[in-house]
């Protein structure tokens, strides 16, 4: 059995090393002054799509990213791992989506490939911290979905079912569900697999539309002869998106106010680390029943 | 309509905690909105659970009580929602940002075009201009999380869009009974015509959940390592401290990160929140997540040897040292002075 599975992964900015500019002024991320990782837990699903394809020859694994320009890395990072090829879906118009324009542009996508058993992607973006996307794809595609997972353990090619072990609140469970399916995977799953040596040495040159047209491309017939090294990028007429449905329009939740937090001082009292201030401290808190 | 929902979860027959924190807030909401409280309960076997719910103030409980509607799965529980929605027009639903409440709640909002904002810290009612539209919105529902890696705090609105969806963590909201005798109205459905039978594609084979091995969220006392703890090993330090004073052990994201500790130990926005009397920081700097799980705890100490750590200014005292020089010092002051 051969399965297509489709990867939806996100280039997020590095939430770990976030500077001054990182907000613009209406409330959205100015994600040009930020370092862009390939979002983890992705990763995880990637490896999972991966998987299945070493198990079911024949299978493919076609990536689908949104973003500017240079998230075509996205896909780049992906073909080097094993992926078939991938979609950059990038637009002005999808610049400030949240997570329902978000899942509206992916599903619009998704439908203009046309073919997949398995739409799977990491259980949310550090950047957002909020698992939306995934279940909301599923619901646009009408199709159901199974989130946090840990492992596909089976895909039964006769009945066309497939399982999966996920993570729930204080436990596991093993469940069981019909292909084509939304699958969202935790990041206790398996991490990735490396990037293949050979595969980097392919597809190194392979470049998205604005990135060749930023930069100045060296042996530019390359791209002629071996058509693998274009990475599509789709516009949202590529897709036959509605504008209203897009980015900042398409967008029920706005952000009213962004805070950069200052914690209140509290009057606090400034103790070393020597024997008397720590004893005293725990004679007080003993005599004030803090402890004890 | 109009009126505010919360969507009850259920191991078994029990409505959990999450949700009953949200019915304490969600009867707020509803006082200040001045509208009714109405609660939503799916499962199998549900007689009588409407006095689990009833005593935070709840005006009205939807039961939805069918064989195939526990272990929850996607679609089911989707569906009710949805259709129960449709009829009824509330002005928020409120969900707890549990695995199950962050799998129907996305569900839910892009099939009803509503907003939803994940793992809210914090829900006010308040207004908004906006100044382009010449329009005044009254009576929004503010939805407060930090955000981006919790740099920063936003605000999030849906001016438009109804219900206004929003999830909240346990722990987050506090959970008040209102009146015991508290009597609102139970509606029972006709489960089919709300989920059709396509709706049970999912099965669950097999589900293990254990009970918590810890009580974090309850501890009167929390010692939490962050980061700067520094292995696994530094931890030890931290659970023999937590054996003197009877307290159980956290940890910081970047400590459950790295590998120090446990991920069901985790406090913060991702993780538990607590409120202890006393909370003491070993090696934490005081990620704006980790401050909105422990913030309202009574006495925070700090012990870390980077005196500018931002935890330090919410703290009660502040140690300037290091953890391994002060750790051991606090267990030996506390076997001498304790007797």
């Amino acid at each position: 059995m051969s399965l297509k599975i489709i990867v939806l992964a996100k280039q997020v900015p590095d939430t770990r090393n976030v500077g001054k500019d990182a907000m613009k002024e209406d409330g959205t991320i100015n994600r040009a002054a930020l370092p862009a990782i390939f979002n983890p837990e992705d990763l995880n699903a990637l490896e999972q799509a991966l998987r299945l394809k070493d198990t079911y020859p024949g299978t493919t694994v076609t990536l689908l990213t949104m973003g500017p320009g240079r998230a075509a890395e996205i896909i780049r990072e992906g073909l080097y791992r094993g992926a078939d090829g991938g979609y950059l879906l990038t637009d002005r118009a999808f610049a400030g989506a949240d997570t329902l324009a978000t899942s509206y542009a992916l599903a619009t996508a998704i439908k203009k490939i046309g073919e997949y058993d398995i739409i799977i992607g990491g259980r949310q973006a550090i950047d957002g911290d909020t698992a939306q996307v995934g279940p909301q794809v599923a619901e646009k595609l009408g199709l159901t979905q199974i989130t946090y997972a840990e492992e596909i353990l089976n895909v039964d090619e006769a009945t066309r079912r497939i399982t999966v072990k996920r993570h729930i609140d204080g436990g596991v469970e093993t469940v069981e569900g019909p292909l084509p399916i939304v699958i969202t995977v935790n990041g206790s799953a398996a991490p990735c697999r490396p990037r293949n040596a050979k595969l980097v040495m392919k597809y190194k040159r392979a470049l998205g539309a604005q990135e060749k047209a930023a930069t100045t491309v060296d042996m530019p017939e390359l791209y002629e002869t071996r058509p693998y090294l274009n990475i599509q990028e789709w516009s949202v007429a590529d897709v036959n998106g509605d504008l209203a449905q897009c980015g900042l329009s398409g967008s029920p939740t706005k952000v009213k106010a962004i805070q950069n937090i200052v914690f209140q001082a509290k009057e606090s009292k400034t103790l070393t680390g020597s024997d008397k201030d720590v004893e005293d401290l725990i004679v007080e808190l003993l005599a004030n029943h803090t402890i004890g | 309509m109009n009126n505010v929902f919360v969507y009850c979860e259920l191991e078994g027959t029990t409505v959990a905690d999450v949700s009953l924190e949200l019915l304490t807030k969600g009867r707020k909401l509803a006082n200040q909105l001045n509208c009714q409280l109405e609660a939503i309960v799916a499962g199998s076997g549900l007689e009588g659970i409407e006095k689990q719910v009833m005593p935070f103030g709840v005006d009205k409980v939807h039961v939805f009580d069918a064989p195939g509607l526990f272990p929850y799965t996607s679609l089911p529980h989707a569906s009710i929602l949805i259709n129960l929605f449709k009829e009824e027009k509330p002005q928020i639903c409120l969900m707890g940002a549990t695995v199950i409440g962050r799998d129907l709640g996305p569900r839910v909002s892009s099939a009803l075009t509503s907003g939803l904002t994940a793992d809210c810290t914090s829900l006010e009612i308040g207004s908004h201009e906006d100044k382009k539209a010449g329009i005044t919105y009254e009576n929004l529902l503010y939805q407060i999380r930090p955000a981006f890696g919790g740099n920063i705090v936003a605000t999030i609105i849906n001016p438009e869009h109804r219900p206004q969806m929003a999830t909240v963590r346990e722990g987050v909201m506090k959970k008040e009974v209102l009146d015991v005798n508290y009597q609102g109205e139970v509606v029972k459905h006709d489960v089919a015509k709300y989920v059709p039978e396509t709706d049970y594609v999912v099965k669950v084979i097999d589900r293990h959940v254990e009970k918590a091995k810890h009580n974090l969220k309850g501890a009167p006392i929390v010692i939490a390592g962050g980061y700067g703890m520094g292995s696994k090993e530094g931890f030890d330090m931290l659970f023999e401290l937590a054996k003197e004073l009877h307290a159980e052990v956290g940890a910081s994201r970047a400590a459950v990160d790295a590998g120090f500790c446990d991920h069901d130990r985790q406090i913060g926005q991702t993780g538990v929140t607590v409120r202890p009397k006393l909370y003491i920081a070993c090696g934490i700097s005081g990620q704006i997540q980790h401050i909105a799980g422990m913030q309202d705890a009574g006495i925070i100490i700090s012990i870390n040897n980077d005196e500018n750590a931002p935890i330090n200014t919410i703290a009660d005292y502040v140690i300037n040292g290091t953890v391994e020089e002060v750790i051991p010092k606090m267990i030996k002051y506390y076997k001498q002075n304790s007797k």
